[in-house]
This record gives C-alpha cells, sequence and structure tokens, in this order.
C-alpha cells in the first residue's frame, strides 16, 4: 500500500498546479473519484487482513478529509483568481453614456405659475380661475373702473362685441368670487389677460396672477406682512419689501410693491438702475365700491388685493430678457426649464 | 408732466437739490421717470466783452480780440466769426470748456491759430443748445451777442436759463390736478412743509364794458361747463423773456404774447384755454353743439376735416370756429391785427375729446390734457390766471364780460360747493394697521389743502375742489400714509383675521398632473396666443361648413394674424413646429393646454381646455399615440383608436380618439401636400385632445386589488394574416375567444414572400389570468384561441 502522506503530497503538488477550476475538477477526481486513488486504496481492502481493516479504513478515510481539505483551500483560491478575471474581463467604459427615456419640461410661465401658487396655498389662498372673455362688468365697471376711464379705450382693450372683451387683467375674478363666496376669503386667480400691445416690450398676451383677502380688520400692514412673505419665498430669504403710492381704481389705498433687487440684493446694479429695487406688483386695500359692488358691507369687512405679471417674475427669476420669448416655442429655450 | 425746477420754485422755496427733490417727490407718488439737466455739456462758458478786435496778422478771414472778464481776467481769442465787434458782450468758452455739437459735445482748449494764441472760443446759440425763446439772438447764425447790461465773467448757463433741470413726472390717472406746473408745487410744499405762494396775488381789475356775449351749451354731456371772458384793448406782441423761456423750457415754441398766455397758463394750471379774435365771432355769439352732417372745419394749423356728428364743436352765431378742446379754427385765430379778444375756458368729457381726436387722427396739447380730465374747478382758476396775466403784461384789460356756459348763475368758481367728509381718527387708522397722532393727519391735510376741523375723535374734512378724486376715509388714509410715509407701515401677518383652507382643489390638481405625465414623456409645454388668423383655416384646408370655422372674431385685433379665437388649437402647434424648424430645431415634441372658445347662445362664449400635441424630425405616428396612451394609463383611460381622416393629415396616418363612443381628439401626420406648402423638409405629426371631454372620465382614485397568488403566464403566438387584418381586430378577437386572457399585445408583424402575396405575420403575447393551474392550462387554451382566430380571420398558425 502506498503511503497516505505520499499520496496527499503528491495530490496538493498537482492540485497546486491546476490553472482553472475544471482542471482542478479532474485532479480532483483523480484522487476522489470513483477511480480515482483513494477509491482505490478503499477497494483494496478485501486484500488485508480482517484485524488490519480498521485501521486501515481509519487512515484511509483521513486521507480522503485531509484531501478534500486540500481541494477545498485551493479550489477557493483558484475560483478567486478566476472571479477577479473575469471582473477584469468585464470592465466598461463608465463614462459612455447612460440611457433614459429623454424628458420634456413645463414652460416657464407654467413653473412660475405653479411656485407661486403653491406660496400662496401655504397661507391658505384657494385659486379661482374666471373666463379669459369677460363682460364689461366684471372687468370694468365692478372694479370701480368707470364708463369714461382711458383703460376702458378700443385702444387698450380688445372687444368681441358689446359689453364682451378679452379680460384685460386677472382682478375680474375677484368679483365672480366675491359674488359666489362670503368673508373671510383668500384667493388667487391667475390667468391669461389681454391688452392691445404689440411691440418689442409687450405682448397683446400675457399671465397675471391676482390675490385677493378679505376679512375683518385686515388692514395695510397686512398686505405688507404677506408680501414679506412671498418676497422671502419666491426670491431669497433676505428680499425684503417696498410699498409706495400708486393708483388703480380698484384699491384705496394703491401702492406699487417693490422687492429688494433679486441680482444685488439691494445694493444697486444694472438690473435695478442702482436704486436696489425691482417694481414687481401693484396692490392696495380692496375700494369699497368694489365691496359694495359684490355685496359685501365695507363697514364689517376690508380687504386688500394684489395682482402681479408672470412673465414679469419668471424673468426675474430667470434672467429672460424678452417676454416675447415665451410665446415662440423654440425648443432650445424650452429645454433650460426641464426639472 | 415735465416740471422746470426754476418754475417750482417761483411757488416754493426749495432749499434742497434737485436730486433730493426727486426723491421726495417719489415716497410721496410721484415717480420722477428722468431728471434732466438742461446746462449738460455747456460748462466753462464766461460772458466776456470785446474790447479790442484787430485782423490776423497771417489770416484774412480771422480777427484776434482781446476779452475783459471783469473780476475773471482778460483772455486773447482768436475767431472767424464776422458778427462781433468792439464792444460787445459774447459768451466764451474758456479753456477745458464743453459745449454742444451737433448730436454731443465738444472741448474746447488754449491753442495757436495760425500762430496766434487763442484761449478759448466765441459761443453760438447752437453751441450752447438754445434758441430764440431762450435767448434773443440765439438762432443767428454766428456768434450769441448778449444784452449790454450782461454781468461780465458770469456762467453763461445762468444767463441764458439753462441752469436748470427738468423733472418728467409720472402721474396717476386719478391725480389730473398734478397735469400742472402749480399741482405739483402744492405737492412739493406739501411733502416740503414748505408754504404754497398764490397764483395771481394781485388779482384782476376788469373794467365795464357794453360788450355782451352769449353762451348755448347744447351738449352738456359733452361740455359740463364753458367759461368765457371778452378782453378789450389787446396789443399783441412778442411776450416777454421768462414767459418765452419757460415755454421753451417745456418745449413750446412762443407765437405771441395772447397765444402764448393760454399754453402758459395750460402748463402752469392744467386748463387748456383757446383764444378768438372777437371781430370774427358772430353775433358774439358762442354754441357748443355737435357737428351735422357733413359739417366741415379747418383748424388753425390748415387742415380741413369732415366732421362727424359725435364731434363737438365751438361755433360763433353761424358756423363751426373750433373742433371742441383739441384745436381752434383757422376762420378765428389770433392775428398780429387782433384788437379784442374771448378767452375760452370749459369742460369737455375726457371720451368725447379723446374719440374725435382718434377718429379725425388730430391730436393737441389740449386734446391730451383733456383725456386726463379736468374739474370744474379748474376752468375758473384758469380764465382767472390768464385774465391777470393779460393784466400784468399789459396785453390786454379784463372786463366785467365773463359769460357761463351751463350754469344758471356766475359766481365765483360758479359756486361749486366743496366735498366735506366726516369721519374719525380711528377709521384712518384702521385703514393703515397703525396709527398716526392726529396732530399729524391734521397737519397733512391742510397742507395739502384740504380744510380740516378736529372734533376730538371726529374730524370734518373739506376736500379741495381740485382733488375731486378724493370721496371717503380711505382716500384721506392715502393722502396721510404718502406723506407721512410708507416707512412707518410695520408688517404684520392676518393677526386677526380667520383661518382659511387654501391649495388646489382636484381638478387644478388634475391639470398639473396631465402635464407632469406629458413632460415625462418628452413632450416640453408651449404657450400659444389665444387667437390667430383665420387664414389658419385655410392652411390645414377646413371645408366651409367645418364646425372649426364658427369661431369668435376680436373686433378691433392689431391685425387680421390676431383676429379670430382659437377654436383648435393645431394651427398654433403647427405654427410653432414652422418656427422650430426654420431655426434648425429638426426634431422635437411640444404640447399646449389652453382654452379653446365656442360660440353659443350665452352672453359669454364656452371656454373649453384642449391639448394639442406634435411630434417631428425623430418619432412617428406611434411615438404620438404613445402620449395618448400614457395619458389612457395615468388617469385610467382606455382610448381606441379608428382609422379617420381629416383635410390636413394624411389619409393613411390618421385616426381619431374615442373614449367609448365619444370621439375625444385626433391624430395623425401632417398631409405632405401641406407640408410642402409650407417646405417643411420632415414629417409631422399632429394630435389634440378634448381634455374637457377626457376629463370627465378619469380615474379620480386608485381603487387597489389584491395581489394574485400565482404568477401570470405568458404565452406567444404568432399567425399568419391578409394584409387587411388590423392589430385591433387580432386582439378582439383574441380576448373575445378566452376570458382566461387578459392581456393580448402585438409586439412584432413580419411579411415575407414566403407566407404568400398580401400575407403577413402577427406576434402576440397573450397574458393569462393567473390560477393554480398555470402553465397547463393556459397550454390547454392555446388551440382553442388558433381554432376562433381560424375561423373569424382565417389565420393560421405560423
Amino acid at each position: 500500500m502506498e503511503d497516505t502522506e505520499k499520496i496527499a503530497v503528491e495530490a496538493r503538488e498537482e492540485a497546486e498546479k491546476a490553472e482553472s477550476s475544471r482542471a482542478l475538477y479532474e485532479i480532483k477526481m483523480k484522487f476522489l473519484g470513483r477511480t480515482g486513488k483513494v477509491t482505490a486504496l478503499l477497494k483494496g481492502m478485501r486484500d488485508i487482513a480482517a484485524e488490519l481493516r480498521p485501521a486501515f479504513g481509519k487512515k484511509v478515510n483521513d486521507l480522503r478529509e485531509k484531501l478534500e481539505g486540500i481541494f477545498g483551500e485551493i479550489e477557493a483560491r483558484v475560483k478567486a483568481k478566476e472571479m477577479e478575471k473575469k471582473l477584469a474581463s468585464e470592465k466598461i467604459d463608465v463614462t459612455e453614456p447612460g440611457r433614459h427615456t429623454a424628458q420634456g419640461a413645463l414652460h416657464p410661465i407654467t413653473r412660475t405659475r405653479d411656485e407661486l401658487i403653491d406660496v400662496f396655498a401655504g397661507m391658505g389662498f384657494e385659486i379661482f380661475e374666471g373666463p379669459e372673455i369677460e363682460t364689461e362688468y366684471y372687468n370694468f365697471t365692478a372694479l370701480n373702473t368707470p364708463a369714461d376711464h382711458p383703460a376702458r379705450d378700443m385702444q387698450d382693450t380688445f372687444y368681441i362685441g358689446d359689453g364682451v372683451l378679452l379680460r384685460t387683467q386677472t382682478s375680474a375674478g375677484q368679483i365672480r368670487l366675491m359674488e359666489k363666496k362670503k368673508p373671510p376669503i383668500k384667493m388667487l386667480s391667475p390667468g391669461r389677460v389681454f391688452r392691445s400691445d404689440d411691440d418689442a416690450t409687450h405682448s397683446p398676451m400675457f399671465h397675471q396672477m391676482e390675490g385677493l383677502v378679505v376679512d375683518k380688520t385686515i388692514t395695510l400692514c397686512d398686505l405688507q406682512g404677506m408680501l414679506d412673505e412671498f418676497a422671502r419665498k419666491m426670491f431669497s430669504s433676505s428680499a425684503k419689501t417696498r410699498l409706495r403710492p400708486s393708483y388703480f381704481p380698484f384699491t384705496e389705498p394703491s401702492v406699487e410693491v417693490d422687492v429688494s433687487c433679486t441680482a444685488c440684493g439691494g445694493k444697486g446694479c444694472s438690473l435695478c438702475k442702482g436704486t436696489g429695487w425691482i417694481e414687481v406688483l401693484g396692490a392696495g386695500m380692496v375700494n369699497r365700491h368694489v365691496l359694495e359692488n359684490c355685496g359685501v358691507d365695507p363697514d364689517e369687512y376690508t380687504g386688500f388685493a394684489f395682482g402681479m405679471g408672470i412673465e414679469r417674475i419668471a424673468m426675474l427669476k430667470y434672467g429672460i430678457r424678452h417676454i416675447r420669448s415665451f410665446f415662440e416655442n423654440d425648443t432650445r429655450f424650452l429645454q433650460q426649464f426641464k426639472d | 408732466m415735465k416740471v422746470p425746477f426754476s418754475w417750482l420754485k417761483e411757488y416754493v422755496d426749495i432749499e434742497i437739490s434737485a436730486e433730493e427733490l426727486q426723491e421726495k417727490l417719489f415716497s410721496c407718488g410721484f415717480e420722477v421717470e428722468e431728471l434732466l439737466y438742461l446746462g449738460e455739456n455747456v460748462e466753462n462758458v464766461a460772458v466776456g466783452r470785446i474790447t479790442k478786435c484787430e485782423k490776423h496778422p497771417d489770416a484774412d478771414r480771422l480777427t484776434v480780440c482781446a476779452v475783459d472778464f471783469g473780476a475773471r481776467g482778460t483772455r486773447q481769442i482768436v475767431t472767424a466769426a464776422t458778427n462781433v465787434f468792439e464792444g460787445a458782450i459774447v459768451p466764451v468758452a474758456l479753456d477745458g470748456a464743453t459745449v454742444r455739437e451737433e448730436g454731443g459735445s465738444r472741448k474746447i482748449k488754449t491753442g495757436k491759430l495760425r500762430g496766434v494764441l487763442s484761449e478759448g472760443m466765441f459761443c453760438s446759440g447752437e453751441e450752447l443748445g438754445i434758441n430764440d425763446d431762450f435767448y434773443e439772438g440765439a438762432e443767428f447764425d454766428g456768434i450769441l451777442i448778449l444784452d449790454g447790461d450782461t454781468p461780465l465773467g458770469a456762467d453763461i448757463r445762468e444767463v441764458v436759463g439753462i441752469d436748470d433741470y427738468i423733472f418728467d413726472i409720472a402721474v396717476t390717472a386719478n391725480r389730473p390736478d398734478c397735469q400742472s406746473v402749480y399741482g405739483i408745487a402744492r405737492e412739493v410744499a406739501a411733502v416740503l412743509k414748505k408754504p404754497l405762494k398764490p397764483l395771481d396775488e394781485g388779482g384782476i381789475h376788469p373794467v365795464e364794458t357794453d360788450v355782451r356775449f352769449s353762451v348755448e351749451v347744447k351738449d352738456t354731456k359733452r361740455c359740463p361747463l364753458y367759461v368765457g371772458s371778452y378782453v378789450k384793448d389787446v396789443k399783441i406782441a412778442k411776450s416777454p423773456r421768462l414767459l418765452r423761456r419757460r415755454l421753451a423750457l417745456m418745449g413750446l415754441r412762443s407765437v405771441n404774447n395772447i397765444v402764448d398766455i393760454t399754453n402758459y397758463v395750460l402748463l402752469e394750471v392744467g386748463q387748456p384755454m383757446h383764444a378768438f379774435d372777437r371781430k370774427f365771432l358772430h353775433g358774439d355769439k358762442i354754441v357748443v353743439r355737435c357737428a351735422g352732417e357733413e359739417e366741415k372745419i379747418t383748424t388753425l394749423d390748415g387742415k380741413e376735416f369732415a366732421l362727424h356728428p359725435d364731434n363737438l364743436l365751438i361755433c360763433d352765431g353761424e358756423r363751426p370756429v373750433a373742433l371742441a378742446g383739441i384745436m381752434g379754427g383757422l376762420n378765428s385765430e389770433i392775428r398780429e391785427d387782433t384788437s379784442e379778444v374771448f378767452l375760452e375756458a370749459a369742460v369737455f368729457a375726457r371720451d368725447s375729446v379723446r374719440k374725435t381726436s382718434r377718429s379725425l387722427g388730430q391730436r393737441s396739447d389740449s386734446s391730451a390734457r383733456f383725456e386726463k380730465g379736468v374739474y370744474e374747478i379748474f376752468p375758473w382758476m384758469a380764465m382767472t390766471h390768464a385774465l391777470a396775466l393779460m393784466e400784468r403784461l399789459g396785453c390786454g384789460t379784463p372786463t366785467s364780460c365773463t359769460v357761463v356756459g351751463n350754469l344758471s348763475s356766475v359766481s365765483e368758481y360758479g359756486g361749486i360747493t366743496p366735498k366735506e367728509i366726516a369721519t374719525t381718527y380711528e377709521k384712518i387708522d384702521a385703514v393703515l394697521g397703525i396709527h398716526v397722532p392726529k396732530e399729524e393727519v391734521n397737519g397733512i391735510l391742510r397742507r395739502l389743502g384740504f380744510g380740516v376741523t378736529d372734533r376730538g375723535e371726529e374730524l370734518l374734512v373739506t376736500v379741495p375742489l381740485w382733488r375731486d378724486d378724493v370721496e371717503g376715509f380711505p382716500d384721506l388714509a392715502e393722502e396721510v400714509i404718502r406723506m407721512y410715509g410708507y416707512g412707518h407701515i410695520t408688517p404684520t401677518f392676518l393677526e386677526r383675521a380667520a383661518v382659511t383652507h387654501g391649495g388646489l382643489n382636484l381638478a387644478q390638481k388634475t391639470e398639473r398632473h396631465f402635464k407632469e405625465v406629458l413632460a415625462r414623456e418628452g413632450y416640453f409645454e408651449a404657450y400659444g396666443y389665444s387667437f390667430y388668423s383665420p387664414k389658419d383655416f385655410d392652411l390645414l384646408r377646413l371645408p366651409a361648413d367645418d364646425p372649426a370655422r364658427n369661431c369668435i372674431r376680436v373686433a378691433n385685433p392689431i391685425g387680421e394674424d390676431l383676429s379670430v379665437m382659437r377654436t383648435i388649437l393645431a394651427p398654433t402647434m403647427l405654427a410653432n413646429v414652422v418656427r422650430n424648424v426654420r431655426r434648425g430645431n429638426m426634431s422635437g415634441r411640444l404640447f399646449e393646454y389652453a382654452n379653446v372658445f365656442l360660440p353659443r347662445e350665452e352672453v359669454l362664449p364656452e371656454e373649453r381646455k384642449h391639448v394639442s400635441l406634435a411630434v417631428w424630425g425623430e418619432g412617428d405616428f406611434f411615438d404620438l399615440k404613445g402620449a395618448f396612451e400614457a395619458i389612457g394609463e395615468a388617469f385610467g383611460l382606455t382610448f381606441a383608436f379608428e382609422r379617420a381622416e381629416k383635410p390636413f393629415l394624411h389619409p393613411g396616418v390618421t385616426a381619431r380618439v374615442m373614449l367609448g363612443e365619444k370621439e375625444v381628439g385626433w391624430l395623425g401626420e401632417l398631409h405632405p401636400g401641406i407640408a410642402a406648402e409650407l417646405t417643411l423638409d420632415r414629417k409631422v405629426f399632429l394630435g389634440e385632445l378634448d381634455y374637457a371631454a377626457a376629463e370627465k372620465k378619469f380615474r379620480k382614485t386608485i381603487s387597489y386589488q389584491t395581489v394574485p397568488a400565482f404568477p401570470a403566464v405568458e404565452r406567444d403566438l404568432a399567425v399568419v394574416v391578409d394584409e387587411q387584418v388590423t392589430c385591433a381586430q387580432l386582439t378582439a378577437c383574441i380576448l373575445a375567444s378566452c376570458k382566461a386572457v387578459s392581456k393580448a399585445e402585438l409586439f412584432d408583424v413580419y411579411r415575407d414572400a414566403r407566407l404568400g402575396a398580401g400575407k403577413k405575420s402577427m406576434a402576440v403575447r397573450l397574458t393569462f389570468v393567473p390560477d393554480e393551474k398555470g402553465a397547463e392550462r393556459a397550454d390547454g387554451y392555446f388551440q382553442k384561441i388558433v381554432d376562433r382566430l381560424g375561423r373569424d380571420l382565417g389565420a393560421t398558425l405560423r
């Protein structure tokens, strides 16, 4: 009988030479397979004296265990090497482009509109949209704009027919809502408006966002407080507002509202023409006549209203310079507003 | 409104700079849009007297002059000018000076002219930027010769009246009283807390006359007030320098003393006036009426107008003598020999003046002023002022003959009673949200010309007649805060208001989600104008009776291109694609979500939300169809697509989109004929969805169903069918043949000669409803399905 030690040494020597797990397997079979050396040893047990058999059996079993240990150990090593090789062969160029469905984008007017809505919705405003073709009553008369007011002229307003026009301001929404709903009211009315202006800095159609708050004891201080909050959320956490006197037929007092310059923060730059302020919206305390026209008692309720151009806000936010580029729908323009 | 600084200073003692005043005006509601310094580009030009003139030794055309500047010494100036002489007092640009030149300025330096030292340059009026109205002789082509008593060494800007600023002020529509120098001066006085000097300190001294004028106003709506006054002993002459200069500062040329006074009063008081030569007013009679049919007038600029019955006229006893509020007639204008004048100051309704001015295309300073509105007090102020000026300047004698149209009695200011507002200090505070001390309230209102009676907690305010815009306590609150300062407002956040529930409603949320779905599918959102050209319908080859042509027209469009309200969005979308392709954006996807406007019986048309889509360049019909399917998936709808035809789409590549029995949209390839007309070199696919109709069927909530315990089994099936068999027919047949099939999806179509002529192979993936028997059961159904396909569609298993 061959020395089991010798077999173990032989097996290790051969196994160490194996280049692949397949080759290793074949070597393993040579020793542990059905026709392998260890099996042959066991088969030879018949020729051994009965009293020696247990000792012999134990020896062979020890050898088997030892060999299994050797092959196990080497297999792990070979497999690790093979994995290494495989991984190396599967290396990719991670700088090649990825694959995804090409996304489109919402228009900057929609983006700005939605952002404004979210700011005010968080303050308890509901959203109300009136019709784009309006009656003179809702667009002018109920808003305290007298029949001989220049704004009513054909020069500025598109008319459809007798007493029907393309609304010139989203303020018309104020009246429609107040007719339906009693105070307390917090309303935001975004939408398309139309003016008979068509030149480099005007568009015959643009978008406005009207806001209205009617409740008991609303004051000018509340108006500025709310607009401060709007400026902080919409522009920057350090943004401030400034009120200055103005005139709108449907508010009294009326104010023009400036926001600290979005570009320089108020130090003065070319955007704000060195003033540190940018005009962003018109506002005021709701005129008593307007409340009366909607059946709201102005001695019981007061309110404020504000209105801004959505394109104007978008231009400030994104640095868009020409209002007309909003309506040309050039994909090179639109692509820049992807999320 | 343009206002010169010097003119304001006549009425208010202003001690601050023009820039500081600009700030003050801004704070109280008068934004100065431009502050212009008139002496810009005129620097270091001094008054000198020529003491000696000698011929230049080496140049015939040059003169060498010695010039005396008084305390500022003497200089030698060489000049080519021919109108200089010893003793002449002239403006001299000294070394380092700046003078004006056409389109800019130039520097003057000491230098040698033909070898002789010249320490500056004599200036013409043009080089100072002035005309004869600033200084007589300024328009002469040569050196400006100054008055003999001009102080030597003085800064020329002060001498010729250009050391001055012009404030160009934005005046809001509610303040017609501030469309005048005196109105602005009143605000300046109030904001600076200085007294406002009266307009006519001396008053007027009318003489008795036998002349009697009559005024008859036939249209009191268009002319609520007419004041006229007869002036005798008129001496037409040039106006004095102050008057001419002030008109010049405002950009007006001087005509003669009478006309200048009417213009001057317009600027100073804000009331247009007109002066008629009395001898041309037949019958000493004024009739204010609308024009008759075929009536004509020639205005004093020589233009003749055929009139409309809406045009208001001033007539004498026989004929029109002025286009009311716009311009006087040529037949009654002031001439060199005018000796008696009838002065007019009236209120004409602003929309009447505006409409006449627009329809005739005739504008004037007067019409522009009337369009902004004048109050009834203005004609009285203006008339008094004009008469006082005439008396003071010696160009005419006011008389007792003042006549008024449309008023029962003639008294000072026509007996107009001022408005009174009874309110409380608390109400004013309540508007503002802050407490303003009552002394401040009283002081501010009084400085603005309001009468204030302080009754403790209450106050009685008398509104000045020039502030017809003020109606109640909110207006008073505005007056108070704009003078007290908006900086006093302390922001609060609706401390006492009720809590409201805000946010988007379901429809608004859905709209937002809808747009996001399309953006996710690669579509960019577009915004188009709500109007387009009726020719757009022709471009789409819509027949005359196509419902889309039933549209709403804008009565006064900017042009034909923007004259009808959209009934479908497709034309705008097509224009977007064309614009993009022309700009080199060869491939793209767009969508627009907007209203279309459909006429109906009610006063207002139906506004209906539509969505339009476009795919061009990369992508085809099925990419666009995929957008509809994505919408269906997102909102739980199953759209059906049926072959259809549209006049503007490819007849073989067009589908209508069905939701149940209702057609809710269409899609297809732009007709190659139209593409060729538009010189589009690539295919364009267009689609439109009636969003309003689809939205009604949107899934509102998600209802969960338990996930099946067994995996679904899939089987692929390929059959050979005739070419006409559609995908829709095949899948419908499969689904009808076996209830266990939950889904049948086409994944391949294959054509080959070996399949036979007019045949194609269609491969479908079947998904079976999961159950415990799984694959075994599915295999059992398979034959049943094949048999049915064979029977119904003549299909054979491939």
